[in-house]
C-alpha cells in the first residue's frame, strides 16, 4: 500500500493517517490552550475532550488501518462521537463521518474531491448544530477554510498550497470570532460576556485544517 | 396491557441527574412501574458529559418493539442523540423528544405506563413545556 503517491490524487488513506498522527499530536500539545479558551465562556473541557478523542482515534486507526481515505475519516468520526464526551464529539464526528461517507470507496482522490467531502461534512455540522456564520462556532473557521481551498484550487494551485491557504483562512476565521457574541452552546448563555474571547471550537477547527496543510507540505 | 410499552431513555450530562430523574419519573408513575426506563448519564470518562455508548446501550435495553422516547438535557446530550439517530445507531423505533428534561420525563413515563404509543408519549412529553409555574 506504499506506492508512490499520485501527484494528481495525493489524498489516500496513508495521507489521512499521517494527518491523524499530526492532529493527535497537535491536540496533545494544544490541549491546555483549548481548555483555557473554553474556561471563560465554556465548561473548560474542550482541550481535554479533543485530546482524549484524537488519541483514541489514532489508536483505533492504528489497530485496524482503513485502506481508503473515506474509511479513515469514518473511523475517526465514529471514535470521536464515542470518546469525546462534549458537544465537539458529535459535531466533529459528524463532520468527519459525513466527509468520509462522501468519499465512499475511492482509493486516492485529488484535493478538490477532499474539498467536496469536507463540504458535505460541514453541511452536516451546520444541520446538526443549527449554527450559521457569525454565531461564534467552529463554522466560523471551517467555512472560510472551504472558500479559500476552493479559490486556490480554482486558481490552479496545487494541493499543498491550497491547503495552506485554507489553514490561513481558518486561523483568521478563528481569530475573527473574538469580537462576536456567542449564539450557540453554553457560551450563548453568557450573552454580551462572550464577547472578547476566541471561540474554542473555531480554534480547534483551525488547528485541524493546519494539520492537513502540514501533512500536504511534508508530502511535497 | 395489550402490547409492549414504549421505552424511555434519559440522557443527562450527569449520571446522578439521569438516575435521579429516572427514579422520580418511575416513582410518580405509581402502579405503572413496568415502563422500561433507562438513564444514560455522564461522559465516557464517568465525569460530566455525554457517552454515545451509554445512550445506545440504554436505548437497546428499553426497546420492547413499541418505540423508544429519548429525552436529553443540554448541548452535547442533544447533539449526540441526533448524531446517533442520523447514523441509525439507535433502535429503529427510537426518537429524540423535544421536551423539558424532568417534567418531560415524568409525562413520558406516566403516558407510556398507560400503553400509549410513541406519538402519544412524545406529545405528552412535549406538552410539559406548556406547564407554567407562575
Amino acid at each position: 500500500m506504499n506506492a508512490t503517491p499520485d501527484p494528481e490524487a495525493p489524498v489516500d488513506a496513508a495521507f489521512l493517517r499521517r494527518w491523524l498522527d499530526t492532529a493527535a499530536s497537535v491536540m496533545e500539545r494544544e490541549a491546555s490552550r483549548l481548555t483555557e479558551l473554553d474556561s471563560p465562556i465554556g465548561d473548560a473541557d474542550h482541550g481535554t475532550n479533543m485530546r482524549r478523542g484524537f488519541l483514541a482515534a489514532r489508536t483505533a486507526v492504528e489497530q485496524e488501518p482503513p485502506q481508503t481515505p473515506g474509511g479513515v475519516l469514518v473511523l475517526v468520526g465514529r471514535t470521536l462521537i464515542s470518546t469525546v464526551g462534549g458537544a465537539s464529539g458529535p459535531l466533529y464526528g459528524t463532520l468527519l463521518r459525513r466527509a468520509g461517507k462522501d468519499l465512499g470507496e475511492e482509493q486516492a482522490v485529488p484535493a478538490a474531491r477532499l474539498r467536496d467531502g469536507l463540504r458535505a461534512g460541514v453541511d452536516g455540522v451546520a444541520a446538526l448544530g443549527g449554527a450559521v456564520p457569525g454565531d461564534k462556532t467552529m463554522l466560523d473557521a471551517l467555512l472560510p477554510a472551504l472558500d479559500a481551498l476552493t479559490g486556490a484550487l480554482d486558481a490552479g494551485g496545487g494541493a499543498a498550497d491550497a491547503l495552506a491557504a485554507a489553514a490561513a483562512a481558518a486561523d483568521e476565521g478563528a481569530k475573527a470570532t473574538i469580537p462576536l457574541r456567542a449564539r450557540k452552546g453554553r457560551a450563548s448563555y453568557l450573552g454580551e460576556r462572550s464577547i472578547g474571547h476566541q471561540d474554542p471550537g473555531a480554534t480547534s477547527s483551525a488547528l485541524l485544517i493546519a494539520a492537513l496543510a502540514d501533512t500536504a507540505r511534508e508530502d511535497g | 396491557m395489550s402490547g409492549p410499552l414504549v421505552g424511555v431513555v434519559l440522557v443527562s450530562h450527569s449520571a446522578q441527574v439521569a438516575t435521579a430523574v429516572a427514579d422520580l419519573a418511575a416513582g410518580l408513575t405509581g402502579g405503572g412501574g413496568d415502563v422500561p426506563v433507562a438513564p444514560a448519564g455522564g461522559g465516557p470518562d464517568g465525569g460530566l458529559g455525554t457517552s454515545s455508548d451509554l445512550i445506545a446501550a440504554a436505548a437497546r435495553s428499553v426497546d420492547r418493539g413499541a418505540g423508544v422516547a429519548v429525552l436529553a438535557d443540554l448541548g452535547s446530550a442533544v447533539l449526540t442523540v441526533k448524531a446517533l439517530l442520523a447514523d441509525d445507531e439507535l433502535p429503529s423505533g427510537a426518537r429524540l423528544v423535544d421536551a423539558p428534561f424532568l417534567e418531560g420525563a415524568v409525562a413520558a413515563v406516566v403516558t407510556a405506563s398507560t400503553g400509549a404509543d410513541l406519538d402519544a408519549v412524545a406529545a405528552a412529553a412535549a406538552d410539559a413545556y406548556t406547564y407554567r409555574k407562575t
